[in-house]
């Protein structure tokens, strides 16, 4: 207790160790992990050695340059149709939801809590070749009579889109709710018509809530491979198929690691322009 | 405080300008009906088919109306087992990680030191690195050390994606919070330890509980990770995913929509909690 009076500028070193530790034993060792995989060569029969193998990586993306712009490709169009669904969506949350604006925050949720591979494997049932969806759709000619949704690249968007779109709804929602409702008042006051004073005032102020979600949402949705695994085919395999297959199917560690690399550096490098634009005390708040 | 949407009287607006506006606001709230609606559909065939009686393995299409999944939502093979597995993982993960999260919170808001800026980043990057890079580098230390997959590993992986999570849920109360209070405390004679227990503590108890329900919920639903670290050991996402090929059996709609209630009703309580504690008036 004197000890801790004493040196006081301990007490939030302490309180830190133990969590920091864990997330430094168990998060970033394994990065470096992940680098020293990438550059080993070997099978399961011989053993895996480290030996600056290079080519992991060219043949890494030689070999799977399809798959990594197509996930890329899938993740940014998900990620501009979950923004053009959620910004009006949270709009009229945070402007018109008056009492029920907890209600309905919760309705937007209310996905995540059930098991993501339970709502995707919902989407197979909607989309399904005969269901009501692709029905309609064939109705009004949006989908040719023999065609189907279902094992398409439509199909894994929309999974994508759906699955992360809470991602991008809650910091719009912060972002939106947040705005000092008396300032579009005063916009109006000095005579800006409506379309003029959203565009003046309430878009530029929710802008850090469309960065957070933007990237909250492309990044998760660039890395996965359940919506292409249960939605589409091999045809639609983003690199998450890869990685995930190279890593449990095949044991080929040293191109599945180097595919992981090259996964984050492109995300890290949003992460750092990001941290450049917001700072991070706001990021992680 | 007056809202925005209502024209100000000292404004002239012709009737022309307002029935568009009136066009505008409905056209917004028909959109978020929709929109909601969109979000719903998915849980709704989840929770209809959790009562479909399928003819063959696949629980695609509507067959008829049965009770015979609730009455034993355990029947298939090895699905009772994957789901207490993933109970008792989703428990120590979120106690493991509950308390590091919070002691870095309560370091974060409450001092200030060396370091800040580096320990925001390492909390902030698991937030937002994909799923499937932090599973593969896990997967790549345990291969490289040789240890044996496991549940051990798979707790070890869910307390290190959690703990970002609490701290950050953790954080959000502990600002709002007024030390004045503290200081009365100590004031009247308490001492740093009753101050904390019998002030601080019951004070951000709600954040520190938001935080674990965060944890618990992120634990028990993890495909991604945990299929990277888990060996032959089977949690219910696990599951539900060996048996996707083969037709997932309609125990599965009945576990989700279990799972689905249990959170909702503690989501909706949370929410009437703040209605109630809301002064009139002052929404």
């Amino acid at each position: 207790m004197s000890f801790l009076h004493r040196h006081s500028w301990l007490i939030p070193y302490l309180l830190l160790a133990p969590g920091l530790a864990f997330l430094l034993l168990f998060f970033v060792v394994p990065l470096y992990y992940l680098g020293y995989t990438s550059l080993q060569e070997g099978t399961v029969q011989v053993g895996y050695t480290f030996n600056w193998a290079w080519d992991n990586y060219s043949k890494a993306f030689s070999d799977y340059q399809a798959q990594f712009f197509r996930s890329l490709q899938y993740a940014g169009i998900a990620t501009i149709l979950a923004l053009l669904i959620s910004y009006p969506l949270t709009y009229w949350i945070a402007f018109r939801g008056g009492r029920w604006k907890n209600l309905l925050l919760l309705c937007i949720i209310a996905p995540f809590f059930v098991t993501y591979l339970i709502r995707t494997l919902a989407w197979q049932n909607i989309l399904a070749d005969d269901g009501f969806v692709v029905n309609s759709l064939q109705l009004v000619g949006l989908v040719p009579d023999d065609g189907r949704v279902l094992a398409t690249s439509t199909a894994v968007i929309a999974g994508i889109t759906y699955n992360f779109l809470p991602f991008m709804a809650l910091p719009l929602y912060v972002s939106l709710e947040q705005i000092d409702k008396s300032l579009i008042e005063a916009a109006k006051d000095l005579y800006a018509s409506s379309t003029k004073a959203f565009l003046r005032v309430t878009l530029p102020l929710s802008l850090p809530g469309v960065i957070a979600g933007t990237l909250l949402t492309f990044i998760p949705a660039a890395g996965d491979f359940i919506n292409a695994e249960l939605l589409g085919t091999p045809n639609q395999a983003m690199v998450g198929n890869v990685i995930q297959s190279k890593f449990l199917e095949i044991t080929d560690y040293g191109q599945a690691a180097a595919l992981s690399v090259i996964l984050m550096a492109v995300i890290l490098v949003l992460i750092l322009v990001y941290t450049r634009l917001l700072g991070t005390e706001r990021m992680a708040g | 405080m007056t809202t925005a949407a209502e024209p100000l009287p000292r404004r002239r607006v012709s009737p022309l300008t307002r029935a568009w506006a009136f066009v505008r606001r409905h056209t917004l709230t028909l959109f978020g009906v929709l929109a909601l609606a969109y979000l719903m559909l998915p849980i709704v065939v989840v929770i209809v088919f959790s009562f479909n009686d399928p003819a063959g393995r696949y629980n695609y299409t509507w067959e008829g109306f049965t009770t015979t999944h609730w009455t034993n939502p355990f029947g298939p093979a090895f699905l009772g087992d994957a789901v207490w597995t993933s109970i008792k993982v989703a428990i120590v993960a979120t106690i493991v990680a509950t308390v590091l999260g919070t002691l870095i919170a309560l370091a974060l808001v409450r001092y200030h030191f060396r370091g800040r800026g580096a320990t925001n980043f390492l909390i902030f990057v698991p937030l937002t690195a994909p799923e499937i890079v932090l599973g593969a580098s896990l997967l790549t230390l345990f291969l490289n050390l040789g240890a044996v997959l496991g549940i051990w590993t798979i707790i070890i992986a869910h307390i290190m994606f959690c703990i970002s999570f609490v701290v950050v849920t953790v954080r959000a109360r502990l600002v709002g919070f007024d030390r004045h209070v503290e200081e009365a405390a100590m004031d009247l004679g308490a001492n740093e330890y009753v101050t904390f227990y019998r002030i601080t503590l019951p004070l951000i108890a709600p954040g520190i509980l938001a935080g674990a329900l965060l944890a618990f919920s992120l634990s028990i639903d993890d495909f991604v990770i945990t299929s990277f670290n888990s060996g032959t050991t089977t949690t219910f996402p696990l599951f539900v995913w060996s048996t996707a090929q083969r037709g997932v059996p309609a125990e599965v709609n009945v576990i989700g929509t279990m799972i689905f209630g249990v959170a909702i009703l503690l989501m909706l309580g949370n929410v009437l909690l703040q209605y109630r504690r809301t002064p009139k008036g002052a929404a």
